[in-house]
């Protein structure tokens, strides 16, 4: 079977890339697509339905969902973007140094990870948001911190493994240096179950950041967030309900289509499973 | 087996200190002097230094760490700097709220997710397998407030059926009441943890009956299985006694880390439905910078968190005794 039948015959990567670039796509070509202007407000048309005019219908102020809904992919995406790849970069750099070095190093490095994997994620990320305040880096800083460890926990299961392999040794008796097995040998056949928890890491994110601004403590308005719109739906719920399902429903679809691209990543890059994890209960995924 | 229950204990030990130096270490994150920020604006100058005071601000962080873990051990999580109450005290009157909700949440998810989970396994490859297993990724998908809200329009907005917010008498005070000859005060009480129970239950319900499903299908494969149909044993009797028990075995090892992240949920499950918990009083906290409440949570959450997997890691090696050896 050649790679690319592989790739038609998976259907959750088929289905999660289309979704997930599509969204890219909104979020990138946003001033170009919107029908309105972010802030623009129509008073008179307040909670209205989905028409010409307004494709999604209106929010509480009168502005056009549609373009609030395609902004706030920007925001929201760039909040599970950056984290994510700042937490897996240094996630995946202890587990190296954890898997690799192995001894005190490695027990002292898990240790910690252990601490902060102790906490239930929201929990942990309320209470650093609570003594930095809201907003979008130290939102971004939260997740960072909740994150990280999921990384160095696969990675070093997986470095563990490696580091054992005849083309590691080999390179090793030929003199190769730590730094040289660790980033040449050791880290470009670690990085498939990283990729595949990255890519799950971002539906994780978007829900995190999305809860933690419908608390509002998380980006703060006039940021068009789809937390807020959907804080601001749930206030008029039981007159206008609209609002609510719309917003909810663009987080839903933006995180499912995260999920299935990583579930279907999974089955291409990772068959070994191990960004599953060691043990079951690693599957930190909510 | 003494000797794993004694390891497993005093592997805690560690752990636990380390999250107590991480809950304090939020102190240290406050930019500026925490207790000026903590109090707001509008403090005066003999407040902030009385905070300042109380909070031993002056004194080098170790020595204040040190205070904080000796005053742990007494059971002294300070006192909330804008409730004139004892941290402990109001954790205490607000914790079995959120047990209860978060309990009932993971029996809702396990007989949820188990049951949905065997189905799909017994009918893999069809259509009721597809579908089942594309409302799990659903479930995994969606926000649980959002479902929450959901929820509640449909059940207490539109059809009236149920309370939406609010909680009944406690649990076990309604299973006494309702003894005594007044069943209306428990149905009070589920009809109130109805909701909340399913909207922070459903999350998990998806991540178990993916779990049961694949571990199913792996057993259903095993040679025991086809001894046991061999034997002339009834379907349904070979899928209970012999794949189900064994595929039980990955789903105990994820409930405690399920627990974990209902805890978490429960605070946004608690704020939508008014359910009177940590999770509610966590909001309340962060919203006026209540510090040493807003710690004396965050440990909370974490020591339950901490104890759950440590009874679930117990039980996990009772069932599979490989794991005590590795």
């Amino acid at each position: 079977m050649t790679r690319l039948s592989v790739i038609r015959r998976n259907a959750s990567l088929v289905t999660g890339l289309a979704i997930s670039s599509a969204i890219l796509f909104a979020a990138i070509a946003a001033p170009l697509i919107a029908t309105h202007g972010v802030e623009q407000m129509d008073m008179r048309n307040r909670f209205a339905g989905p028409s010409l005019a307004h494709w999604l219908g209106t929010d509480n102020f009168g502005r056009d969902l549609w373009t609030r809904l395609i902004f706030g992919a920007r925001v929201s995406l760039s909040i599970a973007l950056i984290p994510v790849f700042v937490a897996a970069t240094f996630g995946t750099l202890v587990g190296l140094i954890a898997g690799y070095f192995g001894g005190w190093v490695d027990l002292i490095l898990m240790r910690v990870t252990d601490m902060f994997l102790g906490f239930p994620a929201l929990i942990l990320m309320l209470a650093i948001v609570a003594v930095l305040g809201p907003g979008i880096v130290n939102v971004s800083l939260a997740l960072v911190v909740v994150f990280w460890t999921e990384y160095a926990r696969v990675v070093r299961s997986s470095t563990l493994v490696l580091r054992e392999q005849a083309y590691v040794l080999a390179a090793r008796a030929l003199g190769a240096s730590h730094f040289r097995i660790l980033f040449k040998e050791i880290l470009p056949n670690a990085w498939g179950p990283v990729l595949v928890l990255a890519t799950l890491g971002l539906g994780t994110a978007i829900l995190a950041e999305s809860a933690l601004s419908f608390l509002g403590f998380g980006v703060q308005p006039p940021r068009p967030t789809w937390g807020w719109t959907l804080a601001y739906g749930t206030r008029y719920m039981r007159s206008e309900p609209w609002l609510a399902i719309i917003s909810g429903l663009a987080i839903m679809v933006t995180v499912l289509g995260f999920n299935l691209l990583g579930d279907g990543l999974r089955d291409l890059l990772d068959p070994k499973g191990f960004s599953r994890g060691p043990d079951p209960r690693h599957n930190v995924k909510n | 087996m003494h000797a794993y229950i004694l390891r497993r204990l005093l592997l805690l030990v560690p752990t636990a200190a380390g999250m107590v130096a991480i809950t304090f270490s939020l102190l240290l994150l406050i930019p500026g002097d925490p207790a000026a920020v903590l109090l707001g604006q509008e403090a005066s100058a003999t407040d902030i230094a009385n905070l300042r005071a109380t909070l031993g601000l002056d004194l080098p962080w170790s020595t204040q760490l040190a205070r904080y873990f000796a005053a742990l051990l007494r059971g002294d999580m300070g006192r909330s700097l804008f409730q004139n109450e004892a941290v402990s005290a109001i954790i205490a009157a607000r914790i079995g709220a959120t047990l209860e909700l978060a309990a009932a949440a993971l029996i809702v998810s396990i007989l949820i997710g188990v049951s949905l989970g065997v189905l799909a396994a017994m009918r893999q490859g069809t259509k009721v397998d597809t579908g089942l297993m594309l409302l799990a990724q659903l479930g995994v998908s969606i926000p649980v407030y959002w479902l929450g809200i959901l929820l509640m329009l449909a059940f207490s907005v539109k059809l009236g059926w149920l309370p939406a917010i609010g909680r009944g008498e406690p649990l076990g005070a309604a299973f006494l009441a309702a003894l005594a000859g007044r069943p209306a005060v428990l149905a009070d009480a589920l009809a109130h943890l109805a909701l909340p129970a399913f909207a922070l239950g459903a999350n998990s319900a998806a991540i178990i009956s993916r779990l049961v499903r694949t571990s199913m299908i792996e057993i259903l494969q095993e040679d025991f299985v086809r001894t046991a149909y061999a034997k002339g044993l009834r379907r349904s009797r070979v899928m209970v006694r012999h794949a189900l028990r064994n595929a039980l075995l990955p789903v105990i090892s994820v409930i405690g880390l399920r627990f974990g992240l209902l805890l978490g949920g429960a605070v946004l499950t608690e704020s939508i439905f008014g359910w009177p918990g940590l999770g509610q009083l966590t909001i309340a906290a962060i919203s006026q910078r209540d510090l040493p409440l807003v710690q004396g949570v965050t440990l909370c959450f974490a020591m339950m968190f901490a104890l759950v997997n440590l009874v679930v890691d117990l039980t996990y090696s009772l069932v599979d005794p490989r794991v005590r050896v590795a």
